[in-house]
């Protein structure tokens, strides 16, 4: 007797828990040919509001632990997306299409880009933040803090690896994000979710959203409580503009689209711009 | 004296729980002449089906309150808050930040309602009557060994008193649980008689009561029907919850207990008494649960601040970002309300 499939049910990722959208609705994903894969969550402006409201939840503690410790929560994704290998390189095979050797070198490519930001985690401190030379009496030095809670519009087109590279630096600093993946190939970005649960990343920290983006973009855009938002992943360039637009009420930084290379060693431009400067001024001597 | 048999006046509404009992008002007043009689009074009281109360507050949590009716819940429910605070390190700043919040509590929007009043310990009333001043905003303020209620009767009164004597509005007085709960009901009675007493003032004025029942720790929903119908007899204006000092704080399926009791209250003897739920209600969503809970099981009327609060300190903050979002569509944070 043949065996049945189980299939798995793609949902979203919010707080440490893998819920359905609260609208109930889902929408089907096909593979690169048109063929059917999946049906994944669609998910509404309510997810989007909880979504928000979990990162938030989970900025503190996370923006609290060492760097140190940060980074070896990172260097853990990446062990346990390694182990999983297989099953990543075959969804991203079905998601975007191309060989199987392909595939695999995107999973390799997206370890190696935890690996490398992971290093950055103590780093990143040293090398934007310092000592100031000031011509008084005072000790004077600036460290960077994370911004806070950032809105990521992940890449279209790299499902696993452009999703990766955008994640990755934005938490290692100590931000909390709410992830929008891409809309037509979610389904790797949905399994990552996983390899994060299951790695010591601390629930809220990265919250997944799959399904258009015009359910979920303006709502985070427009939030608030969100203070940063990444438009990597904005399809067009009218979207972009009204999104940013949107996001100025509370003076969010933005990042605009622009072309990228997600093989390309990424520099340290994505982690820099969600550092606010904190800078002390401390009396010495008499 | 004759035996006072519940379901002489037997009935049963639509949507309530149980079949709820009213009472001629000289079965009431016989039931308070001795502690066998209000013991027979009060063990006579219909049961409360426990599951049933349950489901049938559940069932009242789906409701959906969308635009419009959400706009108006949301002010409703502001203007409901008893604005709290009772930790033993709060100052006269506190207070006086509190004061304020209470009278303008979105400082963006004037339109914004107060709400009905602040919550403080007695030695804070001065300080809260002062900064409100004539805002229409009440200061209530616990009383009679707040919050576990151990202590003589006359220490108790003294509390009461002090707080009367300082402005104080509304006294929040708790039972003695030990009391109630060891089955001397009489003695629980004439202590909220005496208390109701010492809320009086000269010029007729007195000081509204509530009475805390701490349902947390009355273990059933019988007893929680039956502490509310003794301190309604004793003459209590409103009857609350909890303390907030106890898990578990205010349910919704207690308060569907109590709204009969007032209804059934109002129904026997013609008077009306408010219901204040207190404690772990925190999110505008569960505020606008309590109040279609209100509407359908006690009756419009008791959609009013004089008759339903909302003893609570975080709730305001969500009733203010849950506002904003509705004013202006986008989602506010916790970076445009007030810390406390």
């Amino acid at each position: 007797m043949s065996r049945v499939d189980v299939r798995k049910t793609y949902k979203l990722a919010i707080g440490g828990q893998f819920p359905r959208s609260e609208s109930g609705r889902t929408y089907e994903v096909t593979d690169a040919g048109g063929k059917f894969l999946a049906n994944a969550s669609r998910a509404s402006r309510k997810d989007a509001r909880d979504a928000v409201v979990a990162a938030r939840k989970a900025f503190g503690g996370w923006a609290g632990k060492t760097p140190y410790n940060r980074g070896q929560v990172l260097y853990r994704v990446a062990e346990v997306l390694e182990g999983r290998r297989a099953q990543f390189a075959e969804e991203v095979m079905r998601s975007e299409g191309g060989t199987r050797r392909q595939a695999e070198a995107v999973v390799d490519a997206s370890v190696d880009r935890l690996v490398w930001y992971a290093g950055w985690a103590d780093k990143v401190a040293q090398v934007v933040g310092g000592t100031n030379p000031v011509a008084a009496p005072y000790f004077d030095f600036s460290v960077p803090e994370p911004t806070g809670v950032v809105a990521v519009l992940a890449p279209q087109d790299s499902s696993l690896l452009g999703l990766v590279s955008v994640v990755a630096p934005v938490v290692v600093t100590g931000n909390t994000c709410v992830v929008a993946t891409s809309q037509l190939r979610p389904l790797p970005a949905i399994t990552f979710s996983e390899v994060l649960a299951t790695s010591d990343v601390p629930g809220g920290v990265v919250n997944v959203l799959t399904g258009p983006l015009a359910d979920t973009a303006p709502t985070l855009a427009s939030h608030m409580d969100v203070n940063a938002i990444d438009l990597t992943g904005a399809g067009t360039d009218e979207d972009a503009t009204a999104w940013e637009t949107a996001a100025a009420d509370n003076l969010k930084r933005v990042r605009r689209p622009a072309a990228e290379d997600w093989l390309a060693e990424p520099g340290l431009d994505r982690m820099t711009w969600l550092l606010e400067t904190k800078t002390v001024w401390h009396p010495i001597g008499i | 004296m004759r035996p006072i048999v519940p379901g002489g006046g037997l009935r049963t509404y639509a949507g309530s729980v149980t079949a709820t009992l009213t009472p001629d008002p000289t079965e009431l007043s016989e039931a308070t002449s001795s502690d066998s009689a209000l013991r027979r009074f009060l063990h006579g009281l219909p049961g409360v089906d426990q599951v049933g109360a349950e489901a049938r507050a559940a069932m009242l949590g789906t409701r959906s309150i969308k635009t419009t009716s959400k706009e108006l819940a949301l002010e409703l429910a502001i203007r409901m808050v008893d604005l709290t605070t009772l930790e033993g390190q709060d100052t006269p700043g506190k207070v006086r930040a509190l004061c304020s919040k209470a009278m303008r509590p979105d400082p963006t929007d004037p339109s914004c309602p107060p709400t009905a009043a602040v919550c403080v310990y007695p030695d804070m009333v001065g300080v809260a009557k002062e900064a409100l001043g004539g805002s229409g905003v009440h200061v209530a303020s616990v009383a009679t060994a707040f919050p576990s209620g151990r202590a003589a009767l006359d220490i108790k009164l003294a509390d009461t008193r002090d707080a009367v004597e300082a402005g104080a509005d509304e006294i929040d007085m708790v039972i003695d649980r030990g009391a109630f709960l060891a089955g001397r009901y009489l003695q629980v009675y004439e202590e909220i008689v005496a208390v109701r007493e010492a809320c009086a003032r000269e010029d007729g004025h007195g000081a509204h009561l509530k009475v805390i029942f701490e349902t947390g720790e009355l273990q059933t929903f019988d007893n929680i029907r039956r502490i509310s119908w003794l301190a309604m007899m004793a003459g209590a204006h409103f009857i609350k919850t909890s303390t907030g000092k106890v898990q578990p704080a205010a349910t919704m399926p207690g308060t569907l207990v109590m709204l009969e009791a007032v209804r059934d209250f109002r129904e026997a003897t013609g008077r009306m008494v408010g219901v204040k739920p207190a404690g772990g209600i925190r999110s505008a969503k569960e505020a606008i649960k309590y109040l279609v809970m209100v509407n359908e099981v006690a009756g419009t009327d008791w959609l009013d601040p004089d008759w339903f609060r909302f003893g609570a300190s975080t709730l305001l903050n969500d009733l203010l970002m849950q506002r904003m979002k509705m004013r202006t569509g986008r989602y506010s944070g916790p970076d445009y309300v007030t810390m406390d």
